[in-house]
């Protein structure tokens, strides 16, 4: 990678960061909607602990992969209604790769603070301490894949106004295998058995995301935008 | 000697309607064309094409000094500076650090600072001011100040004058002199009559997609 090009990453990265930190209001929105979310299971079904360890992973990913679809209109809708996208299009660096920075910078906002605070709801559901790393481990390495997917989807639909209804029916469909591995490496963690397979499988999606879905968005946000 | 840009039989269409039919003309080095139509008369889409924005659906000829030029090259994008209607700003940012990321985000230096930059538009004292508490001309002057920030030889300006007073109107021309006399080149356009006090420049009359009329 030549200079300029990281640069311009590193503009891209540190300026989306900072406008994260200055909207703290939309910051932190992901993480109540996580919290309400995976409070609301216990309201409805009772404070029975074997009952909530054996629904809490499949809660907590749920929750995760909720406030993470919440956050995606901060990827690219802003950017295209006040033109900013526009000099990502026309800059001389490769596109999907400019989509690396920005997507790095949703997760950082959204999936890494998600991750931080999963030990809280881990706890809340009376998970064992040592399950809670893998609760962290299964969220660092699927987070970013849904931000990944979800980027593709505002990327489609970005010209479109109001795709935000198109944009969670075509974005949910494409996170149900992240939700099925990483939820079953919890479930299997809880029942004392290995969990490498589920850990390989994530690992697998998120080299996969990371590698081909920015060349993705890249080529949905030329389509969107057109 | 080949002219700075040669556009060759642009067409595009939209949902079947015409938007723009059988375009030609050039554009020389250290020269400014004004595109002048109504509402609706295809500049904008005219500009988006040119910059890439819009996909090409025909086959047309766009050379740059001899050379095909195709915006979706890398290489050329590093030649032109595109402003459109919308100003391309962070509300939430001060005036100081949306010129500093595009500063860094472009790569391309004018060797001005930002802040030479800030004074040159009359946004001078607003450098720690967030872009949303400026005017919408302020605003618009702050976006034409990253023309200065970098050094491109062709200025692809839609609507540049909108929003703007008399003052802004003539930073306006004061730009567009600053880039003839580095030799670059400029196609903008205007729906209004205002026409730049820069020589030399053209007027390209657009109605309805095509070209109406040209005047010196």
């Amino acid at each position: 990678m030549s200079s300029p090009l990281i640069a311009a990453m590193t503009a891209l990265f540190n300026r989306d960061m900072r406008l994260g930190i200055r909207n703290r209001g939309e910051l932190a929105s992901p993480l109540l909607f996580l919290v309400l979310i995976a409070s609301l299971f216990p309201l409805s079904i009772g404070r029975d602990p074997a009952l909530l360890q054996q629904i809490a992973p499949g809660v907590i990913w749920v929750s995760a992969l909720l406030a993470s679809t919440l956050s995606l209109g901060q990827v690219f809708s802003r950017d295209y209604d006040d033109g900013t996208l526009e000099q990502l299009l026309l800059s001389p660096q490769p596109l999907a790769a400019l989509v690396l920075a920005k997507v790095a910078a949703h997760w950082v906002t959204t999936g890494l603070l998600i991750t931080l605070a999963s030990p809280l709801l881990a706890l809340g559901y009376q998970l064992p301490a040592d399950i809670i790393p893998v609760v962290m481990i299964s969220l660092l390495m699927g987070t970013p894949v849904l931000s990944f997917i979800g980027a593709i989807g505002v990327a489609l639909t970005v010209g479109l106004g109001r795709g935000g209804m198109f944009l969670t029916l075509m974005v949910l469909p494409l996170t149900v295998p992240v939700l099925i591995f990483a939820s079953s490496m919890i479930a299997a963690a809880m029942g004392g058995q290995p969990i490498e397979g589920h850990l390989l499988m994530l690992a697998a999606i998120l080299v996969l995301s990371l590698t081909l879905a920015p060349f993705v968005i890249a080529t949905a946000l030329k389509i969107g935008m057109s | 000697m080949s002219p700075m840009l040669n556009i060759q039989s642009l067409t595009f269409h939209r949902d079947q309607l015409p938007i723009l039919e059988q375009l030609q003309f050039s554009l020389e080095t250290a020269e400014v064309v004004l595109i002048q139509g109504h509402n609706g008369s295809g500049k904008t889409t005219l500009m988006k094409l040119l910059c890439g924005l819009l996909p090409r659906q025909e086959d047309f000829v766009v050379s740059m000094h001899g050379q095909p030029f195709d915006p979706n090259q890398t290489r050329d994008r590093a030649l032109f500076h595109y402003l459109g209607h919308q100003n391309g700003l962070k509300l939430e940012l001060t005036c100081l650090e949306n010129l500093r990321f595009y500063q860094q985000f472009s790569g391309s230096q004018s060797g001005q600072s930002c802040q030479q930059v800030l004074e040159q538009v009359g946004l001078d004292g607003y450098q720690f001011s967030p872009a949303s508490q400026l005017s919408a001309g302020q605003k618009k002057r702050l976006a034409l100040a990253r023309l200065l920030l970098t050094s491109r030889t062709l200025w692809l300006l839609d609507e540049p004058y909108s929003n703007l007073d008399l003052d802004g109107i003539a930073l306006v021309d004061q730009l567009l002199r600053h880039q003839i006399s580095t030799g670059g080149s400029v196609i903008m356009t205007s729906h209004g009559s205002f026409v730049p006090d820069v020589l030399p420049h053209r007027i390209i009359r657009l109605n309805h997609g095509r070209i109406e009329g040209v005047a010196q």
